[in-house]
């Protein structure tokens, strides 16, 4: 496109159009993006924020920090503890048994549909929570599930008699790995592709074999990112409600099926005491994510 | 017998052959330059030296000991990687060391060498900086000072300087080329810059398709060439065909002319000496302290090359001239 | 050295693939069991043929599609926008959009059902339609972070400043730029972030459960509170659901390549 001397001449006064347009387009910019920012109020700040405040009042409305302290019952703080057990350990294996399988489908010098067939089942079972998924583990570890039964008719071995419940803390954890291994698998990937082939061949040139390469190199590079997603993975967890309440209705004392049930009006019959409960589960969140954010942008920095 | 001595390499991916009956032999302590266009296969035969892929067949000796199947961190071979290949997890002092470590060095050794071939390189005071806090030149230097400390027996350099803005790039290259020399290394240097090979090389070997065209020594390749392709390469040859040469020359030849531009004299054009041929000037271009003609003679267009050396020199578009070229100028190429 | 590691690359994949296939396969297995007398789809048959099935699954259907068009109006002219002229605003509105991820579902609805109270200045719990509402923009929220990014991306993709200046220099208003220019140019990254959002809301529980609602979660809970071979039946057909979700956005993402090379 050109433009010639004489196109300009059919706009009269082109600076003075632009001030005004300027001008109008400023606070236009910003109706521009109300719609978003009204939404985001109304139905993610201010319900929130609404819950914080209620934490810290009485059911008169008066400032006072009982609520918090009763989180520290002995069964409200149990409740926690095993909210926080089994988010660990599903964080925990969700980390290393997705790192695993990513490093074995993108470094382990597999065929190369592998890759994509992993991906793609990852997206499908990182989003396969919730209600259907416990569904699956009852019908493959309930009493009369596939494996029991397998077990027990050809291995000779009781699974329910040597302690195991599918309602029991092994139990979820076994069932939040359904989610938490694909989880991993796909936000480790893109820390894995960026391992560049030249670091691997650098240290083989300066006499390193692979674990010097493992341990020296590339563990410390993808290390952030490991942590990172672990912190991820633990929120995740933490905050699930359908899958547990699900597997085990109210049998199994976390913090999610506990409020829950306090919603319901179930128990408690304290609106306040779940205002602290919320509260205390978005400090655990907050925190987790507050750190994946921290290592995401520490893994990045780090890259030439 | 030479140090380095590669016989009859050859390297196919799928069917696809990149490295063709590969002969080479270098002697302790030469620096030599593999010059070739991109994709000629420069990159593979150096990695098939360091061990990082497997020659197809062939095979490749240093001292007398053949280490075509040797794993690549037992060849002792350094490398030096086009992309630097820092570790971006260890700043300037644990790169340097890494290769020392996994010699299981003693720690006070580390330190010394490390502070030694710091001030080599001229990095002092960057000692703690992460790779990502360096300037290209810089990171170019920590990944020459990590091969360079562990003494490897043969330096490899991928095309080392080619990120690089012009002015770093000569410095780098005098200073490379300095280190080389006090310490004796035997150095392989890759590139596409036929400069950079001149300036810097012992030998060059010019290679295209996988194959080397010419091997020699640096002048004997630029002023020698042996085939068109490198007289096309090396520099601004005029290169004319055998009909051309006949009409232009009254010389009967079967594979190509390569008469170099500033070899060619340009007289008078009233000049009446014998052996001279007509021309007009058509074009010309200013490079500094040449100009370079473009003067046609029998409907062939030449490249002429004079010094620039006042303003009045210069000839103008339709400048009728005379072109005297000497015999010995003119070299019959494949 | 190097076949050792491909083995235990084997022998990761083979584990990985044991632990995620097997519960598929006793699924499927005990979903067919319902008739005595040998593997049928009789469990199917009755899920398929349940009215509350149908009610709830249509339900759920219809609020994913509402949650998708409100989602993409909401979020495309905001991602573009702030492209294009408020970059400034973007790590805030960054933030935002993740924020669906640190507040555990259940917190935002008990948010809202402390805030939108039947005797609250704004009643939405008060009756269905606006509960409904308040359903589908907790779905919104819920969805925000995979729409925004995907769109983001998408976005940034194209030169999007570019674009709008030459759609503007030739002429072209507002709504046509964003309809006829970006829109288009963006369509496979706004269908990948739409499938993915029908994925998550179509069996969600924790909401619809907690607002009263006759969605698709909740009735899961209930079948499978009691009954036994029809839960598995659903969730293969759960499955099956999120498997087409993902397909169709795998489809979208290989045709989105060559559109954007030219583009
Ligand atoms: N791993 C590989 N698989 C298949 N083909 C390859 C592989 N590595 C290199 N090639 C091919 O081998 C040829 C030579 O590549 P090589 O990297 O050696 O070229 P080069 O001379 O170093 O080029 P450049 O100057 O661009 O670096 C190219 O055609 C390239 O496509
Ligand atoms: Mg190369």
């Amino acid at each position: 496109m050109s433009t010639s001397p004489d196109s300009l001449t059919h706009h009269p006064e082109p600076g003075a159009g632009q001030i005004r347009k300027g001008l109008t387009l400023s606070s236009l910019n910003w109706l521009g993006v109300a719609p978003f920012f009204l939404f985001a109020l109304l139905f993610l700040i201010l319900p929130t924020a609404t819950l914080m405040i209620g934490a810290f009042q009485d059911a008169d409305g008066h400032f006072t920090l009982g609520n918090i302290a009763r989180l520290f019952d002995d069964s409200i703080l149990s409740a926690y503890w095993i909210s926080f057990e089994v988010s660990a350990a599903s964080a925990l294996g969700g980390t290393l048994i997705g790192l695993a399988l990513a490093l074995a489908a993108i470094q382990g010098g597999l065929p190369q549909w592998i890759r994509p067939t992993l991906m793609t089942f990852s997206g499908v079972a990182s989003n396969f929570a919730g209600i259907p998924l416990s569904f699956a583990f009852l019908s493959t570890l309930g009493r009369m599930g596939l494996v029991t039964v397998l077990l027990r008719n050809y291995a000779d071995f009781d699974l329910y008699g040597s302690g195991f419940s599918i309602l029991s803390f092994l139990g979820l954890t076994l069932t939040y790995l359904y989610f938490q291994i694909p989880l991993m698998v796909l936000i480790v990937t893109p820390a894995i592709d960026g391992l560049r082939a030249e670091w691997r061949e650098a240290c083989e040139s300066l006499g390193g074999n692979s674990v010097a390469y493992w341990w020296h190199i590339a563990l410390p590079i993808l290390w952030p990112s490991i942590m990172g997603s672990a912190l991820l993975l633990f929120a995740n967890a933490f905050g699930a409600v359908a899958t547990a309440y699900a597997l085990t209705g109210s049998s199994l004392n976390i913090v999610p099926i506990l409020l829950y049930a306090q919603i319901r009006g179930d128990v408690l019959h304290d609106q306040n005491l779940g205002y602290a409960l919320a509260l205390g589960m978005i400090v655990v969140t907050g925190l987790s994510n507050a750190g994946y954010i921290w290592l995401r942008s520490r893994a990045e920095r780090g890259r030439e | 017998m030479a140090y380095l001595t590669i016989n009859n390499l050859h390297k196919r991916f799928d069917d696809h052959v990149v490295v063709h009956d590969f002969n080479m032999s270098i002697e302790q302590g030469e620096f030599v330059t593999f010059l070739g266009p991109s994709g000629c296969g420069k990159t593979t035969v150096l990695r098939m030296i360091a061990g990082f892929e497997t020659p197809t067949s062939g095979r490749i000796c240093v001292g007398g000991e053949d280490i075509t199947q040797q794993a690549a961190q037992k060849r002792g071979i350094g490398m030096v990687f086009q992309s630097y290949a820092l570790f971006p997890n260890m700043n300037v002092t644990q790169n340097i060391g890494f290769g020392l470590k996994m010699r299981k060095c003693p720690a006070d050794d580390i330190k010394r060498k490390v502070a030694e071939v710091i001030k080599l390189v001229e990095l002092t005071g960057k000692e703690n900086h992460y790779p990502h806090e360096l300037s290209g030149g810089q990171r170019q230097r920590v990944a020459l000072a990590r091969a360079l400390v562990v003494e490897p027996r043969i330096l490899l350099l991928d095309e080392p300087l080619s990120a690089l803005d012009a002015r770093i790039r000569k410095n780098l290259r005098e200073q490379i080329r300095d280190i080389q020399r006090r310490l004796g290394l035997t150095t392989i240097f890759v590139t596409h810059d036929q400069e950079e090979a001149l300036t810097m090389s012992d030998r060059i070997f010019v290679m295209n398709q996988g194959r080397v065209e010419q091997e020699g020594r640096a002048e004997i390749v630029y002023t020698e060439p042996a085939t068109e392709f490198v007289a096309r390469f090396m520099g601004n040859y005029n290169l004319l065909g055998a009909a051309d040469t006949n009409r232009l020359l009254g010389l009967n030849i079967s594979g190509h002319l390569a008469i170099r531009p500033e070899s060619i004299h340009v007289l008078d054009g009233h000049s009446q000496q014998d052996g001279t041929l007509a021309g007009t000037i058509r074009q010309h271009q200013l490079l500094g302290n040449i100009i370079r003609y473009q003067i046609e003679s029998a409907g062939i267009t030449l490249q002429v090359d004079r010094l620039n050396r006042t303003a009045s020199d210069l000839m103008p578009a339709g400048t009728e001239v005379r072109l005297q070229i000497s015999r010995d100028d003119m070299r019959e190429v494949r | 050295m190097k076949s050792t590691s491909r083995l235990g690359a084997w022998v990761a994949i083979a584990i990985g693939t044991l632990y995620f296939v097997l519960p598929l396969i006793a699924t499927f297995e005990f979903s067919l069991k319902m008739n005595r007398d040998g593997y049928s789809f009789e469990a199917y048959k009755v899920v398929l043929a349940d009215p509350g099935f149908q009610a709830t699954f249509g339900y759920s259907t219809l609020m994913a599609v509402l949650t998708i068009i409100v989602g993409i109006l909401l979020v495309v002219p905001t991602a573009y926008w702030i492209q294009l002229k408020l970059p400034r605003l973007r790590p805030l509105v960054e933030f935002i959009t993740l924020l669906p991820l640190v507040i555990p579902a259940i917190v935002i609805v008990f948010g809202y059902l402390k805030l939108y109270n039947s005797s609250s200045w704004l009643p939405l719990t008060g009756n269905e339609r606006a509960t409904d509402l308040l359903l589908m923009c907790s779905y919104v929220t819920l969805a925000l972070p995979y729409l925004y990014r995907s769109v983001d991306a998408g976005l940034r993709a194209i030169d999007v400043r570019t674009l709008t200046e030459a759609a503007e220099s030739l002429g072209a208003s507002w709504p046509s730029i964003l309809l006829q220019v970006i829109f288009p140019n963006v369509k496979s990254a706004i269908l990948s972030g739409a499938f993915l959002t029908f994925a998550v809301v179509i069996g969600e529980f924790t909401m619809a459960s907690l607002l009263g609602r006759p969605a698709f979660g909740p009735y899961l809970q209930l079948i499978g509170a009691n009954r036994a071979y029809e839960p598995s039946a659903l969730a293969i057909i759960a499955f099956m659901v999120t498997w087409a979700s993902m397909g169709l956005i795998q489809v979208f993402a290989r045709n989105a390549r060559p559109a954007r090379k030219t583009a």
